[in-house]
């Protein structure tokens, strides 16, 4: 993009030589940073490499180690986010701070509530709530309640939180991670929008894509240290991710022609209702045939998440049919689906992937441990179940090495997903059901998930994917499946699809 | 200062020495109170140790520990599969009316089999006031620590009420049931005791104490049966989605717990009790397991350890008034040392504000890295 609103002769932060350390681990290893006026400022590096832990400590939640912090040319100590916040600093975390039962308008003033007299003066608040929305094209309902609006609109709440409290100098974190194609480019309007007006930006990411199309300077971090930062209109998506990895990453999934086999999955007239009781699968018929990988596109909250539920056990439906191979898997125990040929990456690891407390040589057990040779006779042989690990460990280049009796909590993201993979593939069962597989995930990791699923693929196991990340479901899929309102409203295969026409499918409307 | 925070890393790192530390506290504070009464903390502290350290005071002990250790391996091994056993009492307490029972109307049976049946019937009878808890909490969702302290009370009625029965109650004055058969002690015979001069109730049950703490050990540690149980109780959704059968470990954890629960009150009663008196409070050897899971860090051989140091406090507490002290004394350093441990946090606080000066003074030296969770990029 253009730079038309930098203003490279006032630098509004200057981080300098930042060093942090966590004992004997060094997050940060001496990097700089500087952002000038109107700029927008990417932060670009793999998961742990230290791009949160640089935001926080210019936010005021941690404190550097060594080095030194410029706002505006002055250099400050911050020893908590009210000291940020009074320099102009505002930050929006990825996981979004609102009082839910709240109003849009409630939600922005909170802690600086206009008064009158020992009254709150909600008709100020709203006027000014108003106001402020209006000068940066940041439309929102000033009386909705924050539960009963999207995602998108609850980020722009966010960032009226923080243009409310007078920040000039805006932490997006992740910004983009749980939003539609639609949401992104309107993120991406406003975000030009606050530069026009002499806002700058920092935008902490992993999504080149996104760097591309909104950033004017990118900070490449790697394993704390600082690579360098470099104009973005300089660089293409394939330098960025090989300064972020230290190697060349190949974004083309390599994904040979192969003729679909026999059905394994079969999902026939599925009704489930969601956690308010209300229906939320209506009627879903879905097919996924061994050698292919069926996508799942759509927007989160039409019932792809129940629809998995359901498939894995986890969920009792009202009525319909999953059949698994030809035998029946609807209202059955997980235990007994596992039996007939489903394995599945589950989409939040922390909660049904892994036992955190538990070392990663027994959660790679954690469907097999009753069999041979994990156990004899109801004891656990520790011999077998270590070597398992070891292998795992090498195999799936799970890091670090020689942790397979470090409970799994203590890896990165990463290689947490890295161990439920090895586990659920080595399982070798007919389906695979892959739910938001690579989320936090960096490219290197992504691109090492991806090759497992493609694999599984080309060995005639019928995958299904389901995933909120569009390129990763049009990279993927021999078929995507657009799901709608609890059905399945449009079977597109892979090679055909474009992000407009399932963007259109997915709001349920109709294709160009 | 680089030393006193080495101190409070070590501590909130080694379970070990926070436990010890956490006693010596308790031993401290009652040492307080000692002086604020204008009693000597020599005489009384001393009359504590020499009360336990000769043969016959330590047989005491080590009697007075058996359904200590036993019940504190039932609230330990319910702690490591994630259910709270505070029913330990209420499931003791039948236990040991189900073992008194069968002494009395099966005292004719040959002495090996009467023991093994009422070992037998306490642990069925713990069991199962430990699976309608359990049940209660798979089927209804009813909150299982409010049942298990209903239990209790309701184990306490049951109790008084049979021990009230013709066929059980004393034929003498005594608001208690009849004495257990002979054929159902656990004692050393007379001969045994007189040479050694042990204790008059030392009794074998020791041993069996042992091999429970060994056997609860291999369950939790070496079996599939254990790795079911832990993986439910770290984290229920992974295990249901890896396919274990997430109520059925409950209750199964539940009938361990309460089996082990049944067993200390039968050990009790066949080695010390000899019959059971009606109850005019609750027993409280529910409670005590919950303080010797606590002290022995829920770990089986901890918990042995423990519970010995436990029967200690309470058998050389019965000796404090010979000196003039009150025995409520071991309360407050059992209630202290019950405090510290259950407050880690606050050395893990201690250590984060250390940890901050240092930084404020900017002398940064490399400590242990166990903040890394912040580090999550």
């Amino acid at each position: 993009m253009a730079k038309e609103y930098v203003d490279l002769n006032t630098p509004v932060i200057e981080m300098r030589n930042i060093v942090k350390k966590f004992g004997d681990f060094v997050a940060n290893d001496g990097i700089n940073l500087t952002v000038h006026k109107g700029e927008i400022h990417a932060i670009l590096g793999e998961n742990g490499a230290g791009k949160s832990t640089l935001m926080n400590q210019l936010y005021g939640l941690l404190k550097p180690t060594s080095g030194d912090i410029l706002v505006n040319g002055r250099k400050i100590e911050m020893n908590n986010p009210r000291d940020a916040i009074a320099a102009g600093i505002g930050m929006v975390h990825q996981h979004f701070m609102l009082v839910q039962p709240f109003t849009v308008t409630e939600n922005i003033v909170l802690g600086t509530e206009p008064t009158k007299g020992p009254k709150l003066d909600m008709a100020t608040a709203r006027r000014n709530v108003v106001e402020i929305s209006e000068r940066y094209g940041l439309s929102i309902d000033p009386d909705a309640r924050i539960e009963d609006i999207s995602v998108g609109m609850q980020q722009r709440v966010e960032i009226l939180k923080a243009l409310y409290r007078g920040a000039d100098i805006l932490i997006l974190d992740e910004p983009t991670s749980s939003l539609t194609p639609q949401e992104i480019t309107e993120l991406i309007a406003i975000m030009h929008n606050l530069v026009k007006d002499g806002k700058s930006i920092i935008i902490i990411t992993h999504k080149l894509k996104e760097i591309k199309e909104s950033a004017d300077y990118c900070t490449i971090i790697r394993l704390g240290k600082y690579i360098g930062t470099v104009d973005v209109d300089e660089v293409d998506e394939n330098g960025l991710a090989s300064m972020m990895v230290g190697r060349n990453v190949t974004f083309k999934v390599d994904k040979p022609e192969q003729e679909p086999g026999e059905v394994v999955l079969d999902v026939k007239d599925l009704h489930c209702k969601d956690y308010r009781d209300i229906e939320i699968v209506k009627g879903l018929n879905l097919q996924v045939r061994r050698g292919e990988i069926v996508g799942i596109a759509g927007i989160d909250g039409n019932g792809q998440t129940e629809l998995v539920e359901v498939i894995t056990g986890l969920r009792k439906g009202v009525s319909g049919q999953v059949l698994v191979n030809g035998v029946d898997v609807f209202n059955k125990s997980p235990a007994f689906g596992f039996d007939h040929g489903v394995s599945s990456i589950p989409a939040d690891r922390q909660k049904h992937g892994l036992v955190l407390d538990f070392s990663i040589e027994d959660n790679l057990i954690l469907q097999n441990y009753g069999e041979a040779p994990y156990s004899k006779k109801s004891v656990l042989q520790r011999d077998p179940i270590f070597a398992h690990a070891t292998e795992s460990i090498e195999q799936y280049d799970i890091r670090p090495k020689q942790s397979e009796k470090r409970p799994a909590g203590t890896l990165s993201g990463g290689n947490q997903q890295k161990v439920i993979i090895a586990r659920e593939v080595q399982n070798d069962k007919d389906l695979l059901i892959a739910v938001n597989p690579t989320r936090g995930l960096d490219v290197g990791a992504i691109e090492y998930v991806h090759k497992y699923i493609v694999d599984q693929r080309n060995k005639g196991k019928a995958v299904l994917l389901v995933s909120f990340e569009l390129d990763e479901i049009m990279s993927l899929s021999d078929i995507i499946d657009v799901i709608f309102d609890g059905q399945i409203v449009a079977a597109i295969p892979g090679k055909e699809a474009n992000e407009n026409d399932l963007g259109l499918l997915m709001a349920g409307g109709e294709k160009a | 200062m680089t030393k006193k925070k080495n101190f409070l890393d070590v501590i909130s790192e080694n379970r070990f020495i926070h436990i010890l530390l956490s006693i010596l506290l308790g031993f401290l504070v009652g040492a307080i109170f000692l002086i604020a009464m204008g009693l000597s903390v020599g005489e009384a502290y001393g009359r504590l140790l020499s009360s336990v350290t000769n043969l016959k005071g330590f047989s005491y002990v080590v009697v007075y520990a058996i359904p200590y250790i036993v019940v504190g391996l039932s609230v330990a091994f319910s702690f490591k599969t994630g259910v709270f056993n505070i029913g330990a009492e209420g499931q003791y307490v039948v236990g040991s009316m189900a073992a008194c029972c069968t002494s009395i109307l099966c005292g004719g049976l040959p002495k090996p089999v009467l023991i093994i049946l009422c070992f037998l019937t306490a642990m069925i009878a713990g069991a199962v006031w430990g699976i309608i808890v359990g049940f209660l909490k798979t089927k209804w969702g009813i909150n299982e620590v409010l049942s298990m302290i209903m239990f209790n009370w309701i184990a306490f009625y049951l109790s008084n009420f049979i021990a009230g029965l013709p066929a059980i109650k004393n034929e003498g004055t005594a608001e208690a049931t009849k004495n257990i058969a002979a054929n159902a002690s656990t004692l050393f015979s007379k001969d045994f005791i007189n040479s050694l001069g042990l204790c008059p109730t030392a009794n074998w049950g020791i041993f069996v104490a042992m091999a429970v703490t060994v056997l609860v050990w291999f369950i939790i540690e070496k079996t599939t049966l254990g790795y079911e149980l832990k993986a439910v109780g770290y984290n229920k959704f992974a295990a249901e989605y890896g396919g274990i059968h997430v109520n059925r470990s409950i209750l199964t954890a539940l009938a361990i717990s309460g089996a082990l629960a049944g067993l200390g009150g039968a050990l009790q009663l066949m080695g010390m009790g000899g019959r059971i008196s009606i109850f005019t409070s609750q027993e409280g050897y529910g409670f005590a397991g919950i303080v010797v899971a606590l002290i022995g860090c829920s770990n089986p051989f901890g918990v042995f350890v423990a519970g010995l140091f436990y029967g200690a406090l309470m058998y050389g507490g019965s000796k404090l008034n010979l000196v003039g002290v009150p025995t409520q004394l071991i309360n407050v350093i059992v209630g202290t040392v019950v405090f510290f441990i259950a407050i880690s946090v606050i050395f893990e606080n201690l250590k984060r504000l250390k940890s901050r000066s240092r930084r404020k003074a900017e002398a940064p030296k490399p400590k242990k890295a166990d903040e890394r969770k912040e580090e999550k990029s």
